[in-house]
């Protein structure tokens, strides 16, 4: 988990930091994109998002970042580190050296230094993938819950665990390309309905949403996504599956 | 084709979610009053790959062909005749090479057509894929920068090769070939083309196998390493039984310079004054 307790503190002076920051403000016109530093002692098991904290209320009130759980559970606090997407708050500074450089999640929408409006994209694919459980069958509150089996609703927990935080779409080539693109976060929802006992979506219901170049036939499998998703969801193996079984129905 | 045939209490269903108010909600089951969407992707993509992995099969065979050279002259020149059919149609028929040339071509021209569809379109993509791929550094981003490069140089290399395979499909033997090699300065482009084809094969191959999914161990991780660990391997193995091949043509080449355009006659059949041997 949390590799927190990991190493030993280094006895003596603690490390000076250097953390340059891309500053922007969309809001002001006037604003132009410029790296800011800023400098702060190291603390014992500081992470970024303490870091980023420290720096707000004691140096610049004006800095702009998200982070609602600060434990690796919300997702709002992805960024760029050192040119890679992460999570701030999962990030210890020790695992760095003593100048870090953050900037924004690229793609996603600007709100300012290093806020981006994931929330709005995210949305918008499950809009447009209809992540949820689709079902004829009537809803009966008062009967009790359909069974599951337990390594099935395993399986489908192990998927459901994304946290939305859009860092597979940060390290995905393809969805720098090309805009459109479902990127991994989206084909593992799928991936999670299609797992669904409860969602009576066939194959061919898939197909009419990811069975194009900008769903799972786009993917180009460089594996960022897997490599840098900080849920260590299980993310080559998934978008392999959809796109055999979706192949598949080419060879009708 | 898909079942296309929403019932109409479904209809009802989906008519209420899209009724502005938020979705989410909703339980309806997909339906879709338009007609489902192309099979071709799905097609295109599957032959994408179909396409790679004969060509990958057939560099390894031809490789396995041309290395004969190392066993001994007379063992490269049964090959190249057992390829022209003198083996079963009691003489050589070169057209067969053509023919043979002709379908790689073929497949060749297909995949790269596919592949296109891949290359970053216009200047936008392609810087942004750069400034990404610089950023991230990650080996699978950049190894497929690599792919790209080596591909579209193999446009340019292999169909040059292709196109002399097509046309003098007769003159592929020991002297031939090596006259080819090294009076003909056709070294540096095979060199060149080697490690271009190499390259682009085995990381095509490893690519395959994860877009796919074949080979899963029961950890993803650990079944990348292993295939990364062929990659690898394929190529390392490849490239150095390709560079000692080529190293055997242009000695060869060089040795009979000065006899250049004389055909080779196997040891069987030639009588010893006529020989070029050296
Ligand atoms: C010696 C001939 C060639 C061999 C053995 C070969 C092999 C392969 C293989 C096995 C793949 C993986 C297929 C897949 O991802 O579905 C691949 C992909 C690719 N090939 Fe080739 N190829 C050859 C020639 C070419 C040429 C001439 C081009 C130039 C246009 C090219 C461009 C590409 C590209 C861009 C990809 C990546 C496609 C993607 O990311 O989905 N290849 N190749
Ligand atoms: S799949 Fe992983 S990287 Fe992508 S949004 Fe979900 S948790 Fe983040
Ligand atoms: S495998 Fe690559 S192309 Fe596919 S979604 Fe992941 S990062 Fe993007
Ligand atoms: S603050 Fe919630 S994931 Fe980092």
């Amino acid at each position: 988990m949390i590799p927190l307790l990991r190493r030993r503190p280094t006895a003596g002076q603690p490390r000076r930091l250097t953390l340059s920051i891309l500053r922007c403000n969309p809001a002001d016109p006037a604003s132009v994109p410029h790296l800011q530093d800023y400098e702060l002692d190291e603390a014992d098991g500081m992470t970024l998002f303490i870091a980023l904290n420290d720096i707000r209320a004691h140096q610049d009130g004006s800095l702009q970042f998200d982070f609602v759980c600060r434990a690796g559970i919300c997702g709002s606090c992805a960024m760029l580190i050192n040119g890679r997407p992460g999570l701030a708050c999962r990030t210890l500074t020790r695992d760095l050296g003593d100048h870090i450089t953050l900037a924004p999640l690229p793609y996603f929408e600007l709100i300012g230094d290093l806020s981006v409006n994931t929330g709005k994209w995210m949305r918008g694919t499950s809009e447009r993938l209809q992540t949820w459980i689709h079902s004829t069958t009537p809803v009966d509150l008062d009967a009790l819950e359909a069974r599951m089996e337990p390594a099935e609703a395993e399986a489908i927990y192990e998927l459901d665990r994304c946290i939305e935080c859009g860092c597979c779409i940060a390290g995905c080539g393809t969805a720098q390309m090309r805009e459109g693109f479902v990127g991994a976060v989206g084909l593992n929802k799928i991936a999670r309905f299609r797992l669904d006992p409860r969602d009576q979506r066939s194959d061919a219901d898939f197909y009419e949403l990811i069975g194009d170049d900008d769903g799972v036939f786009g993917c180009m499998s460089l594996l960022g996504c897997h490599d840098l998703c900080p849920k260590q969801l299980p993310l080559q193996t998934q978008i392999a599956f959809l796109r055999r079984k979706m192949a598949a129905l080419g060879l009708r | 084709m898909t079942p296309l045939n929403p019932s109409p209490e479904r209809h009802d269903l989906l008519a209420a979610s899209t009724a502005e108010t938020t979705p989410l909600a909703v339980a309806s089951v997909a339906s879709r009053a338009k007609p489902g969407k192309s099979r071709w992707p799905a097609r295109l993509d599957l032959l994408q790959s179909l396409s790679g992995l004969l060509l990958a099969l057939f560099l390894m065979a031809h490789m396995a062909f041309v290395s004969s050279i190392l066993i001994s002259h007379d063992a490269f020149y049964t090959v190249a005749r057992f390829f022209e059919g003198a083996y079963f149609l009691g003489k050589p028929y070169p057209i067969l090479v053509s023919g043979v040339v002709a379908g790689v071509l073929a497949l060749f021209v297909g995949h790269a057509w596919l592949a296109l569809r891949k290359f970053p379109a216009g200047f936008r993509q392609y810087r942004a894929f750069v400034a990404h791929k610089n950023r991230l550094r990650h080996g699978d981003t950049s190894m497929w920068w690599l792919q790209v490069w080596t591909g579209f140089a193999l446009f340019f290399m292999a169909t040059i090769h292709l196109y002399q395979m097509l046309m003098n499909p007769s003159l592929i033997g020991p002297y031939e070939s090596a006259d080819r090699v090294w009076t003909g300065n056709l070294w540096p482009l095979y060199l060149l083309l080697l490690f271009a084809a190499e390259l682009h094969a085995s990381i095509g191959l490893y690519r395959l196998a994860l877009k796919w999914g074949w080979f899963d161990a029961s950890d993803p991780n650990r079944s990348r390493r292993r295939l990364r660990w062929v990659k690898h391997g394929l190529s390392a193995f490849f490239i150095t039984l390709g560079l000692v091949t080529l190293g055997a043509y242009i000695d060869l080449g060089r040795a009979h310079a000065e006899h250049a355009g004389e055909r080779y006659v196997p040891a069987s059949q030639s009588a010893p004054a006529a020989s070029g041997r050296h």
